[in-house]
C-alpha cells in the first residue's frame, strides 16, 4: 500500500474499487484454500476448528511425497536445460541478424506458446512409444524443457533487444572473443532475465498436468497427477494443506527473485522485464 | 596563396591535388586505406575512399549522418569487413585481424560503458583482457584516472556519473592499453554546448601529450575545425575533400564543400574575360564580379562565385563605383531585410539590387558602439577579388 500513497496523484474511489475487487477475484479463493487446510473436520466444506491435522497426514503420505518430490525434480533439471536452451536461442536470434531462415526458426520456437497442450503432450508420446523410450521421469522432463523452453526465449530476448549491442562491441574492441564478450559483458547484463526466466520454466514445470499425464510412466507421477486423480475420488482436506505448501514454496520463489532482481537494480543494472 | 599554410602544420598534406609541390613522405603513414569499398545491400556507404593518416595525427572525418563515415571508422576498428579494398595498419593487412586483435581501440558515441561494472573496472577491463599484471594494471588504472581527472570517482558506477563523467570513463578505457589509433565515434555529441567546447581543447591537449593518432568523426564541422589538424569531408560515401582545416574554409574543393562548411554566399555566372591574375564574372544576380584566378585553373566558363559573410565589408556609403572600380574591388548595393545580432557578430541578410540576398558578418568590436545597420538601411557592400573563390558550377 506504500507504493499507492506515495504516488504523487491519490488514486479515486473508482481505482481503489476496481482494485479491491480485482485482488479479491485474485485471491479470495486461494486465502479460503488456505484457511481451510487448517481444518479439523473430515468434511472440505464444513468448518470444523483449527488442526494441523492435513499436514501431518500428508507427511505421512508416502504417495504423495513422492509425487511432490518428483515434481520438484522434474521442475529444477527441466527448467535448467530449458534456460541454457531458451537463452541460446534468444541470442542467436536477437544477434545473429543475418543467418538464413531466421524467421523461420523464431516462428518454430515460439510456436509451443500457442500450440494446446494437449497436441504437446499427445505428439511427444507418440514420438517416445516410437523411440521405445522408458517413460518417466525423463520423458516427463524432456517435454517440459520443450515446453518452457520458449517462455524463457522470449523473457530472455526482451531483455537482450533492449541491450545496447555497442556493449558488445566495446567488450570486443577491448580484447574479448565473441564468447567472452558473452560471458564478461552480456551474460550478466542479462542475468535477471534468465533467473526470471528460469523461475518461469519451473514454476510452468511445476503446475503441468496435461502434457506430463501424456509423456509419465507408471510410478513416475508428478504432484499435479496425484493430486488429479486423489480429487477425482472426492476432495481430502488434505489436498488443501498440499496446495497451502505449494502456495508458500512460489511466494518464497517470488519474493526472493523480486528482492534479487531489486538488488541487482540497486547495483546499477536494470531489472528484468518480470 | 594558401602554401603557406599548408607547409606550417607539420603534419599535413599528402600532397592534394591543388598542391603546386609535393613534398617526399618523412615517414610512411601508420594508417592507409585504398580504395575501401562497403556496400549493405545496394546501398554503397563506403565507396571507394582512400586515405593516408600519419602517426600522431589528429584526422577529423566530417560529414552529415548517412555519408558514411561511422561505417569506415567502424571498418577501421574491425566490425564491418571491406567489400573491396585494403586497410593497412603500420604496412600490414588488417582484413583478417578481428577486432579483439586490432591494436586499435574505439570511444562509441554512446560511450558503452559497461553498466555492471564501476569506474576503475571499466578502465581496467582491456587491461585484465591483455594479460597484464595485477600491480601494473592498477598503476595503469591510477595513471589513466588522473589523466582524464576522475580521482575520488573509482568506485562509481555508470549511472551515478554525469554526461561528462562518462565520457571521461569512456575515453579513459579506451586509452588505457595504448592503441596505436584511437577511434573517436562522435565522442561530444552527447554534451552540451559548453561542455563540448571544454572538451575539445582537453582532448587537443590530451592526443598532443600522448602524441597518439586519434581519428574522430563528427558531423559538427566546428569541431572538426577545432580538435583535428587534418580533415576529410565526405559525401555519400566519397572523400570530397581532404585538408587542413583553413584550408578547407578558405579554399573548399567543390561546391558542396563550400555549402557544408561555414556559411558562404554563392553567384552563378559566366567567365566573360580571362586576365593574368584576374577572371571578370558575369553574374546574372550581382553584376561583374572580379576574382583572383585560382591555383588550378578553372576551364568551365559556367561558374559560381564563392564568398564567405566575414569577408564582405558594409557602409553606408563606401568607395564610390569607379574609385571601387579601378582598385579592382567588387562593390555592390542593396537594402538590408534582416539582421541577426548573435553577440560576437551581426549577420545581415542584403537584397542586393540585382536581386541576390547577400549574407554579411559584421564584427561587433566595440561594446558601446551601437553602429549597426537596421533594417530597410541601403548600404554598399564590397570585398576584394582575392577573398572570391571560383567554383565550378
Amino acid at each position: 500500500m506504500s507504493v499507492i500513497t506515495a504516488r504523487p496523484s491519490r488514486l479515486s474511489r473508482f481505482n481503489v474499487a476496481s482494485l479491491t475487487l480485482g485482488l479479491a477475484f485474485l485471491y479470495l479463493p486461494i486465502l479460503i484454500l488456505v484457511i481451510y487446510s487448517f481444518n479439523a473436520s473430515r468434511l472440505v466444506t464444513v468448518w470444523g476448528g483449527w488442526s494441523l491435522r492435513w499436514y501431518h497426514e500428508f507427511f505421512n503420505d508416502r504417495a504423495m511425497i513422492d509425487a511432490a518430490w518428483m515434481s520438484l525434480r522434474v521442475g529444477a533439471t527441466s527448467a535448467t536445460a530449458a534456460t541454457v536452451l531458451g537463452t541460446l536461442a534468444a541470442v542467436a536470434l536477437s544477434r545473429g541478424q543475418g543467418f538464413r531462415g531466421r524467421m523461420l526458426f523464431s516462428g518454430m520456437l515460439y510456436a509451443p506458446l500457442v500450440m494446446p497442450e494437449v497436441i504437446t503432450g499427445l505428439s511427444l508420446l507418440l514420438l517416445f512409444v516410437a523411440l521405445e523410450a522408458e517413460r518417466g521421469f525423463w520423458t516427463v522432463t524432456i517435454a517440459h524443457t520443450t515446453l518452457t523452453m520458449c517462455f524463457v526465449a522470449v523473457v530472455v530476448q526482451s531483455r537482450l533487444v533492449s541491450l545496447d549491442r555497442s556493449l558488445e562491441e566495446a567488450a570486443m574492441d577491448l580484447g574479448c572473443d565473441p564468447l567472452r564478450a558473452f560471458v564478461l559483458v552480456t551474460l550478466p547484463l542479462i542475468a535477471p532475465a534468465v533467473v526470471a526466466g528460469w523461475m518461469l520454466a519451473f514454476t510452468l514445470s511445476l503446475d503441468d498436468l496435461v502434457i506430463a499425464s501424456f509423456t509419465t510412466g507408471p510410478g513416475s507421477a508428478t504432484l499435479p497427477i496425484r493430486i488429479y486423480s486423489e480429487v477425482r475420488l472426492g476432495v481430502k482436506p488434505e489436498i488443501n494443506a498440499i496446495c497451502t505448501l505449494v502456495i508458500g514454496l512460489i511466494a518464497v520463489v517470488i519474493v526472493v527473485a523480486s528482492l534479487a532482481s531489486k538488488l541487482s537494480s540497486d547495483r546499477g543494472e536494470s531489472a528484468a522485464p518480470l | 596563396m594558401a602554401d603557406d599554410i599548408a607547409t606550417s602544420e607539420p603534419a599535413a598534406e599528402p600532397a592534394p591535388p591543388s598542391s603546386p609541390v609535393p613534398r617526399p613522405d618523412p615517414q610512411p603513414p601508420i594508417l592507409r586505406i585504398e580504395n575501401v569499398v562497403k556496400t549493405f545491400g545496394s546501398f554503397r556507404a563506403v565507396d571507394g575512399v582512400s586515405l593516408d593518416i600519419r602517426a600522431g595525427e589528429f584526422f577529423a572525418l566530417l560529414g552529415p549522418s548517412g555519408c558514411g563515415k561511422t561505417t569506415l571508422l567502424r571498418m577501421l576498428a574491425g566490425f564491418e569487413t571491406p567489400d573491396e579494398g585494403r586497410i593497412l595498419l603500420s604496412g600490414e593487412d588488417i582484413a583478417p585481424v578481428l577486432p579483439h586483435q586490432r591494436p586499435v581501440n574505439m570511444m562509441f558515441q554512446n560511450y558503452a560503458l559497461f553498466p555492471h561494472l564501476n569506474v576503475r573496472d571499466n578502465i581496467a577491463f582491456g587491461l585484465k583482457r591483455a594479460g597484464m599484471p595485477r600491480g601494473e594494471i592498477a598503476s595503469r588504472v591510477a595513471e589513466m584516472v588522473a589523466l582524464v581527472r576522475l580521482e575520488g570517482l573509482e568506485k562509481r558506477k555508470p549511472d551515478q556519473l554525469s554526461g561528462g563523467q562518462k565520457q571521461r570513463v569512456a575515453l579513459a578505457r579506451s586509452l588505457a592499453r595504448r592503441p596505436k589509433v584511437l577511434l573517436l565515434d562522435e565522442p561530444m555529441a552527447a554534451l552540451d554546448k559548453k561542455l563540448r567546447e571544454s572538451t575539445q581543447f582537453e582532448l587537443m591537449e590530451l592526443q598532443r601529450k600522448l602524441g597518439m593518432t586519434f581519428i574522430i568523426v563528427t558531423h559538427d564541422q566546428e569541431e572538426a575545425m577545432t580538435v583535428a589538424s587534418r580533415i576529410g569531408v565526405m559525401k555519400a560515401g566519397q572523400l570530397e575533400q581532404v585538408a587542413v582545416p583553413r584550408r578547407l574554409y578558405e579554399e573548399p574543393a567543390s561546391r558542396w564543400v563550400a555549402e557544408f562548411v561555414g556559411d558562404i554566399n554563392l553567384f552563378e555566372g559566366e567567365v566573360t574575360a580571362r586576365e593574368a591574375l584576374r577572371l571578370r564574372v558575369a553574374t546574372s544576380t550581382a553584376g561583374e564580379l572580379v576574382v583572383a584566378q585560382p591555383v588550378a585553373p578553372v576551364a568551365e566558363t559556367k561558374v559560381a562565385v564563392a564568398i564567405r559573410p566575414e569577408k564582405i565589408r558594409l557602409a553606408l556609403r563606401g568607395p564610390a563605383a569607379d574609385a571601387a572600380a579601378a582598385a579592382a574591388l567588387n562593390r555592390v548595393e542593396g537594402v538590408i531585410t534582416d539582421a541577426s545580432y548573435l553577440g560576437g557578430k551581426t549577420v545581415y541578410k542584403i537584397r542586393l539590387d540585382g536581386g541576390a540576398v547577400l549574407h554579411a558578418a559584421q564584427a561587433n568590436t566595440a561594446r558601446l558602439d551601437a553602429d549597426g545597420y537596421g533594417v530597410n538601411q541601403r548600404v554598399v557592400a564590397w570585398f576584394t577579388p582575392d577573398d572570391c573563390v571560383v567554383l565550378e558550377r
